[in-house]
């Protein structure tokens, strides 16, 4: 299942502060992020690569959706 | 792939080696001593040259502030980053812009004359790096515990060219120079405010940086925040080369000169050089930016920044009115109350806008 965020209208550093606080409490899975501003959308790619998981992204007009993405790791599983 | 648009660390770096190189070089062609930039003293120097505050020293309408914004809208303008907004709690982020001013007076320096004091040997300036890390480390707990001053709103272009439009109105004063019956526009005729660079060079580095503090979002209050909060150390590489810069370029100049005794636009009770940095520390935590990124903000349309920074300007003028503001003997007469105060209004901001708190009431 994809969990969606709406970050857009929070000012620096609030969506770097949820997105993160939401990526570590699964660890993995998949997330939908929809933003509105340069800014926000630098900070969330640095800070989900920083940790681990796999970002890309979509411009739609003046907002972006990011997908952030991790799998399940092999550690884990065994 | 996105890679391609991550910035990269050559840009950051760049920013912070290009502002600390130019900061000593805009002391050498006439700023005022370890302020090649200060932001606190400049919208200080600005509102004295308006007439909000009397002190004759101080007054200057100081062309690197209408730089960094008119820098900041160009580059927002071409990268397509222009975007007018606001609605984000103005009036809380007015009270935030006076209380950080209030603080950096305290301290005279901003974040960014703190790291140009260290560069030119002004050891005092270690106590205030150590308040402003505090102050940063205190907003970062609200954070944690869900502040958060609401989402801002888009709006009509109109909002995001006040700010632009009100620097260039500084600037027609700064270069007309208009004289009214109330004595404003007032240009101080000796001490920091009567030591400036030429007006087109200074405006026109300011604008360079403004242009690339845009786009790599350098923001000193964020590098030490982004480090304890999510362990990032983007901004803080260009923090770092923004101080180192400045070191090499003021050994260089001549312009380094190591001690406590002594130092130009400072003052050495170490209590409240760490206490004014806390509270402004805290302020400009809690307001999502140091002061130079509000002005980069409100270049690129923020009006939330915007206030932000008319707080400052009006901030700057209390400040002095009252009292409030150190000079190289020490605190203002009400100096130390007014960090205490605008401590308490800032943690109560912080408790009452914060998530975890807020619920805690409401149970």
């Amino acid at each position: 299942m994809i969990e969606k965020i709406d970050v857009r209208g929070l000012s620096c550093p609030l969506p770097v502060v949820e997105v993160r606080k939401r990526l570590l409490a699964v660890n993995e899975g998949m997330f939908e992020v929809l933003g509105d501003s340069g800014t926000a959308k630098d900070n969330l790619v640095r800070m989900a690569t920083n940790i681990g998981w796999k970002v890309e992204y979509k411009d739609c007009g003046e907002e972006f959706i990011l997908y952030i993405s991790k799998e399940r790791q092999t550690k884990e599983k065994i | 792939m996105w890679e391609k648009f991550l910035k990269s660390r050559k840009q950051i770096i760049f920013t912070g080696v290009f502002i600390g190189v130019f900061a000593a070089l805009l002391q050498r062609w006439g700023n005022p001593p370890n302020m090649g930039i200060c932001v606190a003293c400049m919208l200080r120097d600005i509102s004295g040259a308006l007439g909000l505050h009397r002190v004759g020293v101080v007054q200057y309408l100081r062309p690197e502030i209408i730089g960094f914004v008119l820098g900041s809208l160009i580059s927002a303008l071409a990268y397509k980053e222009f975007k007018p907004r606001g609605g984000s709690a103005p009036i809380i982020r007015f009270i935030l812009g006076f209380w950080a001013m209030v603080g950096a007076l305290v301290f005279l320096g901003c974040p960014w004359r703190t790291l140009l004091r260290l560069a030119g040997g002004d050891a005092n300036a270690f106590f205030g790096l150590a308040g402003l890390v505090v102050g940063i480390w205190i907003g970062v707990f609200f954070l944690k515990a869900g502040y958060n001053l609401g989402r801002y709103q888009r709006s009509s272009s109109f909002i995001g060219w006040i700010m632009p439009v009100i620097m260039v109105g500084i600037l027609l004063l700064l270069i007309f120079k208009p004289h009214l019956p109330s004595g404003v526009v007032f240009f101080s005729i000796q001490g920091p405010g009567s030591q400036h660079a030429p007006i087109f060079l200074a405006l026109l580095i300011a604008m360079v940086i403004g242009f690339l503090a845009q786009r790599t979002r350098f923001c000193t209050v964020a590098a030490v925040r982004d480090i304890i909060i999510i362990k990032d150390t983007y901004l803080f590489t260009g923090v770092m080369s923004l101080l180192l810069a400045a070191l090499i370029s003021n050994l260089i100049l001549g312009q380094f000169n190591f001690g406590f005794q002594d130092q130009p636009i400072a003052h050495n009770n170490q209590l409240w050089n760490f206490g004014g940095m806390v509270l402004a520390g805290l302020a400009f935590t809690l307001a999502g930016g140091c002061p130079g990124r509000q002005l980069f903000l409100s270049g690129e349309g923020d009006a939330d920044a915007t206030i932000f920074v008319i707080g400052m300007i009006i901030g700057a003028g209390f400040a002095h009115n009252f009292d409030l503001t150190s000079s190289p003997n020490g605190p203002g007469r009400w100096g130390p109350a007014a960090v205490i105060i605008g401590l308490i209004i800032c943690m109560i901001i912080g408790f009452s806008m914060s998530d975890q708190f807020r619920k805690k009431r409401e149970a």
